[in-house]
């Protein structure tokens, strides 16, 4: 009975560190989330709104950054996310076979997961450096640059689940391959690539490092593109890294809205996902 | 035969003449799935090309950096923009540094959450826990990072860094790393960060990759008696160790890219006097947030796209290994084990 009693003593005591673990996770994500909470809606007001990012001492709110993040991530979705789905259908209705198929995939899998603030630097050399100067134009392309890997990679995951029998009673009727793909498989998928394209939008609204040397900032209200522009992301940092107090508050209250719109798409586009395949 | 021959001609003839008029519906069709297949297919060569003219950018912008310094970069620790000389000692350092602390926390922690998520946890409170951990994986890091510089920091250094040094600073060996000024910031505190960020997505990506073990094999060394914990050990474990290495091998890629959580915590200085972990450092990541937009155009750029290179290539490479590991265990899906 000692070997039992051993093996019953070890398995309380690895569960009980499984638990810890939980515990010791879910402590500091939650202590995160708790501050978030409470800095940032100490900071909003109707004020982050209506007004610019003001200068030190001064008061204001957070608008040019929301504008300015809003247009960009809005243009760099409508330029990345065509892209990704046509590049994904390749993948996921051409390329099952050979080598560029695979090759891409890898390639693909790679830039999904590689650090941001290196596509920050290509776009730097690619366009700014040419161009002479920071602008709303870089940011776009730069963040362009994030979304097309995950719409490529949801895409395809989505197209490879329908089912093949459904492309074969299109081709049975006679179809061609380009219609049973843009009005059989990818309509069947729907919900899927949605999903993704939804996820990539949470996923740049937050990124920070690809804007450093692309979009820069803009202290002032500016739709420009052609100039820098301010966003979201780019001020929190300026702002927090400060010593004045009135702008770490401000910074606060950005981070809290960048937090609450990402969970807010993500958890949109499980509940969507989840309504799209029961239909 | 020879009229034949004609005839057979004369229908090869129309044949030949009707088939570039888009009149058919057939001949429609075939010209639209060519364009189709060729539009896709330029955009997924366009993906991958992405990726090689990146690389091809970040060598010529990084080439005056490469003439001059040569492979002395990679071991030169001066790092001194007005006097001209650039070394990338510290920062590779302090990425390698601080992605191993991260690593070393979040492993054991990303494990024990997976374990509980798959074998522990009653079946009402598995989803919505894996969820939680899905959501706090997609929360931007500049949110960590600043939680990380204004409220985390200072704790760190009133608290814990004290009591580190009191404790395992006495030590002979280890002790050394944890001596110096409590500043707060510094190696360790952003390590810690890292950790704390890295530790949702690790485990996901662990909870995935033990949910690939077929219950069957866990039911039948649980129907020998085996316990939760010898099941997870014995069976998920080498059933998916190749998985489980991937997972990490992941989270270390984004550990070694991260900007905005690190640069926030790690102190940004180029001066390393010993080893404590206390002191504070820079990482490639927060040496090209903080310097890059003010350097000047010349040596000084080419010196942080040369940064931006290697953090590069020691990704890519962390995560083909990665992406190898993963691929072989989807291979294995549901082979036998050994």
């Amino acid at each position: 009975m000692e070997l039992f009693a051993r093996r019953k003593w070890t398995n309380r005591i690895a569960l009980g560190l499984s638990l810890a673990a939980m515990a010791f996770g879910v402590f500091w994500l939650a202590w995160i989330l708790f501050d978030v909470l409470r800095l940032g809606l100490g900071g909003l007001s109707p004020a982050l709104f209506t007004k610019m990012t003001p200068p030190p001492g001064g008061d204001g709110g957070l608008l040019n950054a929301i504008a300015g993040s809003f247009i960009m991530v809005g243009l760099a979705m409508l330029l990345g996310t065509p892209i990704g789905i046509l590049a994904g259908i390749y993948l996921a209705e051409y390329g099952q076979r050979g080598w560029l198929g695979s090759t891409t995939r890898f390639i693909n899998d790679i830039l999904l997961s590689a650090p941001s603030i290196v596509l920050g630097l290509f776009v730097y050399a690619l366009v700014v450096a040419r161009t002479g100067g920071f602008s709303g134009y870089a940011g776009v392309l730069a963040l362009a640059l994030i979304v097309i890997p995950v719409v490529v990679r949801t895409t395809e995951n989505m197209l490879i689940l329908v089912p093949n029998s459904l492309r074969e009673a299109a081709f049975a009727l006679g179809a061609p391959k380009w219609r049973v793909v843009m009005a059989v498989t990818l309509r069947a998928a729907k919900a899927g690539v949605l999903t993704g394209v939804l996820l990539a939008v949470a996923r740049i609204a937050g990124e920070t490092a690809p804007l450093l040397f692309t979009a820069l900032s803009n202290q002032f209200w500016s739709v420009d593109l052609g100039q820098p522009m301010a966003n979201l992301p780019v001020t929190i940092f300026k702002f927090a890294m400060s010593p004045f107090a009135d702008w770490q508050k401000l910074a606060w209250a950005g981070v809290f809205l960048i937090t609450m719109g990402v969970l807010a798409i993500n958890i949109a586009a499980r509940i969507f996902f989840s309504e799209g395949k029961k239909q | 035969m020879s009229s034949q021959a004609a005839a057979v001609d004369r229908v090869n003839l129309g044949a030949m003449k009707e088939a570039p008029q888009p009149e058919t519906p057939a001949a429609r069709n075939q010209i639209g799935d060519a364009v189709f297949h060729n539009v896709t297919r330029a955009f997924a060569v366009l993906t991958l090309i992405t990726l090689f003219a990146i690389i091809v950018s970040l060598i010529i912008s990084s080439w005056p950096s490469i003439e001059k310094f040569g492979a002395s970069f990679l071991w030169t620790s001066e790092w001194n923009a007005p006097a001209g000389r650039f070394g990338a000692l510290i920062p590779i350092y302090g990425t390698l540094v601080t992605s191993l602390i991260a690593l070393v926390i979040a492993v054991p922690v990303s494990f024990g959450i997976a374990v509980f998520l798959t074998e522990l946890s009653p079946l009402w409170l598995r989803r919505p826990l894996g969820t939680a951990i899905e959501l706090l994986a997609a929360i931007p890091s500049i949110v960590y990072g600043m939680w990380g510089l204004l409220v985390f920091a200072p704790l760190f250094g009133q608290y814990v860094q004290p009591a580190l040094s009191a404790t395992v600073g006495k030590l002979p060996i280890v002790g050394a790393l944890f001596r110096g000024a409590p500043l707060g910031i510094g190696l360790l505190c952003a390590g810690i960060i890292l950790a704390i960020m890295i530790i949702p997505f690790i485990a996901a990506v662990m909870r995935d990759v033990f949910e690939v073990t077929p219950p069957m094999l866990k039911e039948s060394a649980y129907g020998v008696g085996a316990t939760t914990s010898e099941v997870v050990w014995n069976v998920v474990l080498p059933y998916t160790k190749v998985g489980v290495v991937g997972g990490i091998m992941l989270g270390l890629g984004r550990a070694l890219g991260e900007t905005m959580a690190i640069t926030f915590v790690i102190g940004n200085t180029n001066l390393l006097k010993d080893v404590s972990l206390f002191l504070p450092g820079n990482s490639i990541t927060s040496a090209l947030a903080n310097e890059f937009s003010e350097a000047d155009p010349g040596l000084h750029t080419a010196a942080l796209m040369e940064l931006g290179l290697i953090l590069f290539f020691i990704t890519f490479l962390v995560l083909a290994f990665s992406k190898w590991l993963l691929a072989k265990l989807k291979v294995n899906e549901g082979a036998p084990v050994g």
